[in-house]
């Protein structure tokens, strides 16, 4: 039974003036020669002479810049704007912006109000009752209502919307969501109600007692019905789109960028300070830090290896973050896979003979933890237990490893040969190389790797075609379950086909509990022993941020920022 | 003549007919299929999905449907991967971009390479033709996703001239770099050619006429070495030209200009099956086109072709 915090105060702001992105470089040089390129060239200065930014924050009191932008890499362009269709990192970044969902997450990834003031949870945790602000409006000044949250659920289970992410409903557990995907039931009898203008009553199948931290993916945000019925796919495009987040979208030119500025309807708009928010598509990582560099953006991912080199040039604008992400190889437990696979001691073998510390260190080195475990340590209130193995030493767990392996009867003399398979990248492949060669060395395991496009190793992946298989695992939500639920036999990312009834009941039974905890701990020490995958590290976000950014969530693990709390100093 | 014409234009209806089917049969017969994903599907959507963008049907009633749609009423479907936009409207935003530096690179390659090619022929064995012939070797081992990187760090990090990537409707600071890195590799291909053809027309008995009874050696370049001279660039040009306005992975991906040729790779790994047909479809057209225009400038050129 969690209650947000109260809302932070309304703090009137007077009115700021913008300037367009690409002149806000702040190093002089470059500064002095686009400004002269834009004067030569009847580049559009739009300049709209309001009073200015206020010069302190108001809370920290730090002096603000006047220039408060922010300028962002994007890797690919997104998908789609449509938050029921949205199913990527890169569409789910801005459409934090746009619309704003039941809660949203604060700078440590705790849930604070949203749309929603409150809420209760009742039934044993299969009730959810949301009770919304009245202040909450749409960009077209139209009032936010419990109806746009039900209106935008259904389409997102409606089979003839054929939104790819209404599992994430189904996940959930909003009533009926199943059937009504598989067309057995309407979509209106969703388990989700409008009591009144301003009250949500959410009704699971089952208990979930992390339903209200699921509220802050893009799929349960609402939308406004009248202008999704009037424009057809179009209406996400600016001009057409009516939002309900601290921005809307202005411009947008697909795989080159798109901007948004501020909603002047959104409830708390006096809070926000960054007047416009531009995402640049940058394919190329490399370039993309360049162009930081040259002030072009504020923020950009390191890319691989360079981290160390990094932070020791720019301690104040390298950072690294746990991401909630593990990466692993995927064991083949069914018959396709090699019939040794069967056989624990050799799955137990290739995992203790895995130096994760070569990894991370030599390879990686932008601050990832070894992996013993599947859940990532930051998921939060889950540590998680250390198996055996994870307390050795790695000459003991090489030892334990040999030891393992010649008891199921390979070695040198009888080397055991594996397929490895893994989705082209220069990063997986050294990962999948160093293994090897540590199989190869301390095991005598002979192993052929493969790469393939993506989609070719995702089809290999999901029909079993493999011995191991490289993969990696994001949470949906910031709970254990988000990881655990994936060696379950019902669940369809179980691309191994582990299936253990143990952990089918430990994590069914988690769901009427108080406390999980000790489930996912019991669940956690059967994958180990059993070595149900072998965890090889857990992620980390490594980014440079321009340090006159502030209001960065550097607690968030999920790394969702909302461009409504960062600010730019002077 | 005009009869060669349509007769072209009749066999080009049936190539692109061909093209259209193997490309839709290469494109289903590789694994995996747009709805593949890290997390599978439920059957039960991923089949609502498979109808919705008529996928469960035969590859005949598939490929009978595409033609259909394109032929009345000039429709290449929705795309797959971008849901809020068909893949008409990602042509037609992407296209113009490819346009506009594709035909700046191209003119940008003949003038430089022409130019170069003929000063080398001229002045052969000086240190002009060293320095052309130099020039294009140089700009030929530096392929764009070379000359890329190395721009924008000069231009963008060093200088501070200019932007280090973008499109801003073809404002003329985006266009630079993207038409100086898509240009110098065939810029190179054309110097070469012209030096070469050039040199072997200068050779040629009927230079050596014009210059036995008198005329002056620039005007024998430009009215008589000339067009015969340039006969082997222009059939090159053909496919150059199609090949640099369909747009270029590496430009779109170093530059984020926004153009179609970053979809030609996406789009295949996507499996985005209407935007891959899309953009095949559209160069398999200009290809068509363009090796016509160049087949009729021949007869422009050498008056010795006759159709």
């Amino acid at each position: 039974m969690q209650t947000p915090p109260p809302s932070p105060d309304e703090r009137p702001v007077p009115g700021r003036h913008h300037v367009d992105s690409w002149l806000l470089c702040r190093k002089p040089r470059a500064r002095a020669a686009l400004i002269a390129l834009a004067l030569a060239w009847g580049l559009g200065l739009s300049t709209t002479a309001l009073a200015g930014t206020p010069s302190h924050h108001p809370l920290t009191g730090e002096a603000l810049s006047e220039v408060q932008t922010f300028t962002y890499r994007m890797l690919d362009e997104a998908p789609t704007l449509d938050p029921q269709l949205n199913r990527d990192s890169a569409g789910f970044t801005i459409l934090r912006d746009l619309f704003e969902g039941l809660l949203n997450q604060d700078s440590n990834g705790e849930l604070v109000p949203g749309v929603a003031e409150r809420f209760a949870s009742s039934n044993e945790n299969r009730t959810f009752t949301f009770h919304l602000r009245d202040n909450a409006k749409w960009s077209n000044g139209d009032p936010v209502t419990a109806g746009d949250f039900v209106y935008a659920w259904r389409r997102a289970v409606d089979p003839a919307v054929g939104s790819d992410y209404a599992w994430y409903v189904e996940l959930a557990g909003v009533k009926n969501a199943s059937a009504i995907q598989a067309g057995e039931l309407p979509p209106d009898s969703l388990g989700v109600q409008a009591l009144d203008p301003h009250t949500l009553q959410v009704d699971l199948d089952r208990p979930v007692p992390y339903f209200p931290e699921m509220t802050t993916y893009a799929t349960f945000f609402p939308v406004h019905r009248a202008t999704v019925e009037e424009h057809g796919i179009a209406w996400t495009r600016p001009g057409n789109t009516v939002s309900n987040g601290a921005y809307v979208l202005t411009e947008h030119v697909p795989n080159e960028y798109h901007a948004r500025t501020r909603n002047p309807h959104y409830w708390n708009n006096a809070s926000t300070i960054i007047e416009k928010v531009t995402g640049l598509v940058i394919n190329d990582e490399n370039q993309a830090l360049t162009r930081y560099f040259a002030d072009e953006i504020d923020r950009t991912g390191i890319p691989a290896g360079q981290f160390p080199n990094l932070m020791e040039q720019y301690p104040d604008q390298a950072h690294s973050m746990p991401s909630l992400c593990t990466y692993y190889y995927s064991i083949n437990h069914t018959e396709t896979g090699h019939p040794a696979l069967q056989d624990s001691r050799v799955r137990s073998a290739l995992s203790y003979a895995l130096d994760r510390n070569i990894i991370v260190d030599s390879l990686l080195k932008g601050g990832q933890a070894p992996a013993y475990n599947f859940t990532h340590p930051a998921t939060a209130g889950f540590e998680p237990p250390k198996p055996d193995y994870a307390r050795m030493t790695q000459a003991e767990r090489d030892e334990t490893a040999r030891e393992l392996i010649e008891a199921a009867g390979y070695g040198p003399e009888n080397p055991l040969q594996l397929r490895l398979i893994y989705n082209t990248s220069e990063s997986h492949k050294n990962i999948a190389t160093v293994a090897s060669q540590m199989w190869k060395q301390k095991l005598g395991v002979e192993i052929s790797m493969s790469n393939f496009e993506w989609k070719t190793y995702l089809d290999r992946r999901m029909n079993q075609e493999f011995d191991l298989s490289r993969a990696g695992w994001c949470g949906d939500y910031n709970e254990a379950s988000t990881f655990l639920d994936v060696f379950t036999s019902s669940s369809g990312a179980n691309d191994g086909r582990f299936e253990n009834a143990e952990v089918d009941g430990l994590m069914e039974g988690s769901r009427t509990l108080d406390d999980p905890t000790p489930n996912y701990r019991e669940v956690e020490l059967i994958l180990a022993s059993e070595m149900a995958l072998i965890p090889v590290y857990h992620y980390t976000s490594v980014f440079m941020l321009k340090p006159d950014i502030r209001g960065w969530p550097y607690g968030n693990v999920q790394n969702n920022w909302y461009a409504k709390d960062l600010y730019r100093v002077k | 003549m005009l009869h060669y014409i349509l007769k072209r234009i009749a066999i080009a209806v049936p190539t692109i007919l061909i093209l259209i089917v193997l490309s839709f049969a290469l494109m289903h017969s590789a694994p995996g299929s747009p709805f593949t994903g890290e997390r599978p599907l439920p059957p039960e959507i991923l089949a609502s999905l498979e109808a919705k963008y008529g996928l469960d049907r035969s590859f005949p009633e598939q490929v009978a449907r595409y033609v259909w749609n394109i032929v009345t009423g000039f429709d290449f479907g929705p795309s797959f991967s971008y849901k809020d936009r068909t893949v008409n409207e990602i042509i037609a935003q992407g296209f113009p971009v490819t346009l506009t530096y594709g035909s700046l690179a191209f003119l940008f390659s003949i003038l430089a390479g022409t130019g170069l090619g003929i000063a080398a022929a001229i002045y052969r064995k000086t240190w002009l033709d060293s320095l052309a012939v130099g020039v294009s070797v140089g700009a030929q081992v530096l392929p764009n996703f070379i000359m890329a990187p190395i721009l924008v760090l000069i231009f963008t990090l060093w200088l501070g001239w200019l932007p280090g990537g973008g499109w801003q409707g073809g404002q003329w600071p985006y266009l630079i770099m993207p038409v100086i890195a898509l240009a110098t590799s065939f810029m190179a291909s054309i110097a070469r050619l012209t030096r070469s053809s050039m040199i072997e027309t200068l050779n040629s008995d009927f230079i050596l006429t014009a210059r036995s009874k008198g005329l002056p050696f620039r005007q024998v370049v430009v009215r008589h070495a000339m067009k015969p001279a340039l006969l082997p660039v222009i059939s090159y040009l053909g496919p150059t030209f199609v090949g640099l306005i369909t747009g270029s992975v590496v430009i779109d991906i170093y530059f984020s200009t926004g153009g179609i040729g970053q979809h030609f790779v996406n789009a295949a790994i996507n499996r985005d099956y209407p935007l891959i047909m899309g953009v095949t479809i559209l160069t398999g057209t200009l290809t068509v086109l363009f090796n016509l225009l160049v087949d009729i400038l021949y007869v422009w050129i050498d008056p010795r072709i006759r159709y």
